[in-house]
């Protein structure tokens, strides 16, 4: 076992590129669930996302115009979720989990010409004299736009939902539909907006891994991140803070378990290969725990059908 | 993706049954991945295609692509089947089991297991000698690292898996006594995004020359990225890595799928197994990179023709276990099937590879 060969500053990069997508798909859920809806489909927006950027990207040369086509494929994708949930008022278990086996099929019927082509590189932002700060500049400050885009949406987010008098009306919407409904807000509507917003950020969280991440175009490429981002939102009891934290723990723990592997530490492979999955859910759930009991942070409304007849 | 292959199992299904009308020799194939993952399933693709273009009218082929393994592998074997195959190639190693209970219910249909060991009377094997090629990728290997570091991504701790790491680790050494092999398990034969997680630990931990053992080309695109060099697998990877290429292990299933499927047409097909390596041309290579020198490719070569002869064995004595004790001793040669420590079953690591293999 060698672990000096583990450098912390590549092993930071490393975590925050690997967390993107999962964060970017975890806070575009989490707005969706605090008004009041459960979108299972993720995972059909992220694949989508990532077809569409990479198509994108592919014809325009352009990664960054690449990123905005992936927000408008997911945006679309969630938008007949929106249809069928708020308008046609389907059960939304049922229409989340057909919107991901239909985005898993269609993103492969649009990227089969797509398959086997290099997209434009996104390249790394250069901060100046940040990126020379040793340890912090090779860690922190030697990313893309989108890994600091990540970010800022987080925070964004937070400040959305906290402080501004549109956030505290989607939480209303999420908490009490009917109570919000009879001040006078359109529930549909508002929910329309935030499932749109969600699809947006899963579809960027989907291109990362197509544009940067890996970067090509394959069937099936996202494997499973949607889930993740999904039980990350209920992990972190739908707080920014601990959805950031919960991305960055699995990201970061699944890296870190990799350069374990390679440095030969002498844990058998199969608890390195679980332990994102087990030490995710157990600091959110023991963070969580401490503070009021979990169920107490999940919106009221969330999951039930809303409609104003009643 | 549930959904998508049962989709895609009536498609064959219904395709099959429209089509029961014609003489045709209909042949069904199974893949772990999509025919785009351009390593694995892709050549496997091209086998299927190949025998499309041999054979013409007289066969009808049909393909399920991303077929996880385990009972939804169980329920489109079946499902072909129904459909009116004659023979169904099911092409991962995880496709055993099942491949054996749908054959017990179809006895008239002829199976064909991919790098499997159980066989029937209408079930045969048949793989390639991988190894022979990660022999000579390792010579390569060990020559050209710089930082005496080789990383390989493996997938799954099967012999298949295991038997590549040993023979390349051993030609490695051969030319190069303190290289080192990094290896990581991923426990998947095709995620993009993890294979290339993984290629990027062992970049980040000062591995300059990368092999892999997954499906995607993923591992191609990130060494390419960081400069350094890397073995493409199973089909040739160069397009994604034009800089880092080195050469890739190409399987050619082609010539094997034609002749098994003519095979069946003449009623002369029987349960058999088939090992095959680089001599019969199942085992080839992608065109060497410029970046190796004249006199390493002119080895490596000569290791090619070597085994393709007879002449050299990829495991030849002395070798010992990663424990010490003796697995060939000087000039013994490696026995495919007998003793415990056939190449079938491999199931351990050679002298000097660090770590443990999991379960």
């Amino acid at each position: 076992m060698d672990l000096s060969n583990i450098n912390p500053a590549l092993l930071v990069a490393a975590l925050m590129v690997a967390s993107v997508p999962i964060l970017l798909a975890a806070i575009g859920e989490m707005v969706v669930e605090k008004a009041g809806v459960l979108n299972l489909g993720v995972e059909g927006m992220m694949i989508m996302g990532a077809v569409c950027g990479f198509a994108v990207a592919l014809t325009t040369g352009s990664p960054v115009i690449g990123f905005v086509g992936a927000a408008v494929g997911g945006m679309v994708l969630s938008l007949v979720f929106a249809l069928l949930t708020q308008v046609f008022l389907t059960n939304q278990v049922a229409t989340g989990l057909a919107l991901t086996l239909f985005g898993l099929g269609l993103s492969a019927l649009i990227g089969q010409g797509y398959q086997g082509l290099k997209p434009p590189p996104t390249v790394k932002l250069d901060l100046g004299p940040l990126g020379d700060i040793p340890f912090l500049g090779q860690a922190i400050f030697n990313h893309d736009w989108i890994v600091y885009f990540s970010l800022a949406i987080t925070v964004a987010v937070w400040a959305f939902l906290k402080f501004s008098r549109a956030g505290l009306v989607l939480r209303a919407v999420g908490e009490n539909h009917d109570a919000a409904h009879a001040l006078g807000y359109k529930v549909a509507l508002i929910r329309t907006a935030a499932i749109a917003f969600g699809g947006a950020c899963a579809g960027m969280g989907g291109a990362y891994i197509s544009l940067v991440r890996v970067p090509q175009w394959v069937d099936g490429m996202t494997a499973g991140a949607g889930w993740i981002a999904l039980a990350i939102v209920v992990f972190g009891s739908w707080r920014p803070g601990y959805v950031l934290l919960g991305a960055y723990l699995f990201g970061g723990v699944t890296v870190l378990q990799l350069n374990l592997q390679v440095a030969g530490l002498a844990i058998p492979v199969e608890y390195l290969s679980m332990s994102p999955y087990v030490i995710t859910i157990a600091v959110l759930v023991a963070i969580s725990a401490t503070r009021r009991g979990t169920s107490l942070a999940a919106p009221g409304s969330l999951g039930r059908i809303f409609h104003a007849s009643r | 993706m549930n959904l998508k292959s049962l989709l895609s199992g009536l498609a064959v299904a219904s395709v099959m049954a429209t089509g029961a009308m014609a003489e045709a020799t209909k042949a069904g194939f199974i893949y772990v991945g999509p025919v785009g993952d351009f390593g694995w399933s892709y050549e496997h693709n091209q086998g299927r295609l190949a025998v499309e273009e041999a054979l013409g009218d007289k066969v009808e082929t049909t393909f399920v692509e991303s077929v996880p393994e385990g009972a939804d592998a169980e329920r489109v074997m079946t499902q072909m089947a129904l459909g009116g195959a004659d023979i169904i190639f099911t092409t991962s190693f995880g496709y055993m089991d099942p491949t054996i209970n749908v054959a017990k219910k179809f006895p008239n249909v002829k199976f064909e297991h991919a790098t499997g060991y159980k066989r029937a009377d209408n079930v045969s094997t048949y793989g390639a000698r991988f190894y022979e090629g990660r022999a000579v990728i390792g010579h390569i290997a060990g020559k050209m690292t710089e930082t005496n570091k080789i990383g390989y991504i493996a997938s799954f701790p099967i012999p298949e898996v295991i038997r590549g790491i040993n023979s390349a680790y051993l030609h490695a050494k051969k030319v190069n006594p303190d290289v080192e092999m990094k290896i990581v398990w991923v426990f998947t034969w095709f995620d993009p995004a993890k294979e290339a997680d993984a290629a990027q630990a062992l970049i980040d931990q000062g591995v300059d020359v990368l092999m892999q053992h997954t499906d995607s080309t993923a591992p191609m695109g990130k060494a390419e990225e960081a400069g350094i060099l890397a073995f493409g697998q199973a089909s040739d990877m160069t397009a994604f890595g034009p800089n880092a290429h080195l050469t890739s292990i190409i399987d050619d299933w082609g010539p094997y799928y034609v002749q098994r499927v003519k095979a069946v047409m003449d009623g002369t097909w029987s349960s058999t197994d088939t090992w095959d390596g680089i001599a019969p041309g199942m085992v080839a290579f992608a065109d060497m990179s410029d970046k190796i020198p004249a006199d390493v490719q002119a080895e490596a070569m000569q290791m090619i023709e070597d085994i393709k002869s007879g002449a050299y064995h990829p495991f030849t004595g002395p070798i010992n276990k990663q424990d010490g004790s003796v697995y060939l001793a000087d000039g013994e040669v490696g026995s495919d099937f007998d003793g415990d420590n056939a190449l079938v079953g491999m199931s351990f690591y050679v002298e000097g590879i660090e770590g443990d293999i999991p379960n």
